[in-house]
């Protein structure tokens, strides 16, 4: 286990949902980033979660921007720290509205301009902040209030497009793993240029399953492959934590679909195709990982 | 130092002498040799900044509000479709009270693609929150840009100012200027409310209404203070570098009986038609309107004479802006002339013959119904 800090920089007086991972994320990356760090967030749950001015839940900077703006505010900061000779880390955290969908350009340029910052993306899988709404990045065949018979395309491959600017680390992680989180954040910040983590965030009230069961269901999402735990540094591909026996053997995608309200109108075609792309990605991935492409 | 340049090239020439520390843009027509300028002075490290090209116009306005957020010196340019592609991030930027400059070649909105003068870009953002300041020289494109940072840097202010330059007829114009060395005319940035990690806060957190309210109020009253604080700038540069300004250029107007408003290139003009007009035998004098926000106090040069507004712009379904501006604030009944969109030429004589044919309460579109 990483030596995770006492200090706590999101403080117990957040607006979160019961049961709310993008807060636990916060509560991981806060205490990896230290408090030398300013967060850049666009509009997403965490805009509600930090709380009501005057007051705030967050023990950090927080610059809350316009949606698209995110990654280009942090290349201005960056630039204007490193100008004033500061090395404060400068994350954006941004839920996966605001990265995929309507962020994806200033993202993208922030990247390839070779901006020193980390970008984490919080994903749980639809526009939460405003009641469900389908993103680019909502799976197949799931629920939201713009896709009432669910969603008929698949999820947005994100990481291929990150991954096509080749940052010099990029990773994801999932709320259900804060260690594997945690160690993947501070590597990030321990090397300047562009970074970037994508974080599994299991959603309550939009993935429609108990608030107690947010752990459940990121490690559910993680043994059936429909989340892959992998660092890339330089390129070099690495499945780390969980994904590893993943990449072996994994519970059928059913097992994690039929617990979530939001699959409810799923099709049994749905869910094959679903299975069929999990095991395309994870035979992918694993090839990469071992050296065979 | 005399010289002769663009005005694109005065306002570079500027910002090199203000030095900030970050400056992040987009290339547009006709502003695009104003950025060029600045990289070359960046490259060439006549500036010590840095110079982020960023991927688009909403980018290069956040990636200001980025920097100027931490609380250094920030600039960047832009020009009509750009400067409405940043139309979120310049309300933003306001919002945040962050002292940014901005330089806009006023130019056409499309469709069809159109690349020359009008003012309908920026008066479309009027109510931003912004300063805007229009110019009608090169000389006065060096002179007000480099005013414009320690007035949007004053702790009195501290909001936004847009430097705004008729695309082509002033952006590509030689003409000769003089730069200054500033020293301390402008004093070294101190944003009272910069990211602080040592003293960390929320910023533009969720604010209720009652928050909000006086957050706008507050915009509103830098805005008022502002008009003091240009004052005290102007009079300053005045002392220090001979040149005077003031919140509108008057000619003439002592004893006019018409008095011709307009604002930037035209505003120049229509000073060869008032002394035309006068060797007619016809009173004019004119007013170019030189900072829009704050909007100057014209009462006493506008009213009980017959006005003649000329803009370079239009709010459909209402009327010319700076005409619309007008009626709002003084007990006139101006001839609304609406003239040079798209770039059209609008010659002195041209301006001397909206004077003789006005017409008391009425609006002249130029080149269309006549």
């Amino acid at each position: 286990m990483a030596e995770i800090p006492e200090e706590e920089y999101i403080l117990k007086t957040t607006s979160a949902c019961a049961g709310c991972s993008a807060s636990l994320i916060l509560r991981y990356v806060t205490k990896a980033a230290g408090p030398d760090t300013v967060l850049v967030v666009p509009a997403c749950c965490t805009s509600v979660i930090q709380g009501i001015y005057p007051d705030t839940a967050m023990n950090i900077p927080v610059y809350n921007v316009a949606f698209a703006s995110a990654a280009a505010v942090a290349s201005g900061m960056s630039e204007a720290f490193r100008a004033e000779g500061k090395d404060t880390n400068v994350i954006c955290f941004a839920g996966d509205g605001g990265t995929v969908d309507i962020g994806i350009q200033a993202l993208s340029g922030a990247l390839e301009r070779g901006t020193d910052f980390l970008y984490i993306c919080y994903d749980n899988e639809a526009y939460s902040n405003t009641g469900m709404q389908r993103s680019g990045a909502t799976p197949l065949g799931a629920r939201t209030t713009t896709t009432p018979v669910g969603k008929t395309e698949f999820k947005k491959d994100l990481d291929a497009i990150i991954a096509a600017h080749n940052p010099v680390y990029m990773a994801t992680a999932c709320s259900a793993y804060p260690d594997d989180l945690y160690k993947k954040i501070k590597k990030a910040l321990s090397v300047p240029g562009p970074k970037f983590m994508h974080v599994l965030a299991p959603c309550p009230p939009g993935w429609r399953y108990p608030s107690d069961k947010t752990i459940d269901m990121g490690k559910l999402a993680v043994k059936s492959g429909m989340w892959v735990l992998y660092e890339r540094e330089n390129g070099k591909l690495n499945i780390t934590g969980a994904s590893k026996a993943a990449m072996v053997k994994r519970i059928p995608v059913s097992d994690y679909i039929k617990v979530q309200g939001r699959f409810k109108t799923a099709t049994e075609e749905d869910i094959r195709a679903l299975q069929n792309s999990v095991d395309l990605e994870m035979e992918k991935l694993k090839k990469e990982a071992d050296g065979i492409c | 130092m005399l010289t002769i340049a663009t005005g694109n090239k005065a306002v570079a020439t500027a910002v090199r002498d203000a030095k900030p520390k970050v400056v992040a843009a987009y290339p547009i027509t006709p502003q695009t040799e104003i950025v060029e300028n600045i990289a070359d002075f960046v490259s060439s490290k006549e500036l010590d900044s840095r110079y982020i090209p960023v991927e688009s116009e909403h980018s290069s306005m956040a990636a200001c509000m980025g920097s100027s957020i931490a609380g250094v010196r920030t600039f960047t340019a832009t020009s009509s479709h750009g400067l409405v592609y940043m139309c979120e991030m310049l309300h933003m930027v306001a919002g945040a009270r962050l002292p940014i400059v901005m330089a806009n070649a006023n130019r056409a909105l499309g469709p069809g693609w159109n690349v020359w003068a009008e003012q309908s870009d920026s008066l479309s953002m009027r109510d931003s929150g912004w300063l805007q300041v229009y110019v009608s020289t090169v000389q006065e494109a060096y002179d007000a840009t480099l005013m414009a940072f320690r007035i949007a840097e004053d702790n009195d202010v501290l909001l936004p100012v847009m430097v705004n330059l008729d695309g082509f007829l002033l952006t590509h114009i030689m003409q000769g200027f003089e730069t200054v060395n500033p020293e301390d005319f402008i004093p070294e940035i101190d944003l009272p409310h910069r990211i602080d990690v040592d003293n960390p806060g929320g910023y533009g957190t969720l604010t209720p209404p009652n928050e909000h309210f006086k957050f706008r109020w507050d915009i509103e009253r830098a805005l008022r203070d502002s008009v003091r604080v240009i004052e005290e700038t102007e009079s300053e540069f005045e002392k220090r570098f001979g040149r005077k300004y003031g919140m509108t250029e008057d000619y003439r107007t002592e004893d006019a009986e018409v008095i011709i408003v307009a604002m930037g290139t035209l505003g120049k003009e229509m000073e060869v038609a008032v002394d035309n007009l006068r060797e007619e035998g016809i009173k004019a004098g004119s007013v170019r309107i030189r900072w829009f926000r704050p909007f100057p106090d014209l009462k006493s040069r506008l009213e009980g004479r017959d006005v003649v507004v000329i803009d370079r712009d239009y709010s459909f379904g209402f009327g010319g802006i700076v005409a619309n501006e007008i009626r709002a604030k003084c007990n006139v009944k101006p001839y609304s002339v609406i003239a040079g969109l798209g770039g059209q030429e609008v010659t002195y004589d041209d301006i001397a013959g909206f004077v003789r044919d006005r017409k008391t309460d009425s609006e002249f579109w130029f080149g269309v119904n006549e």
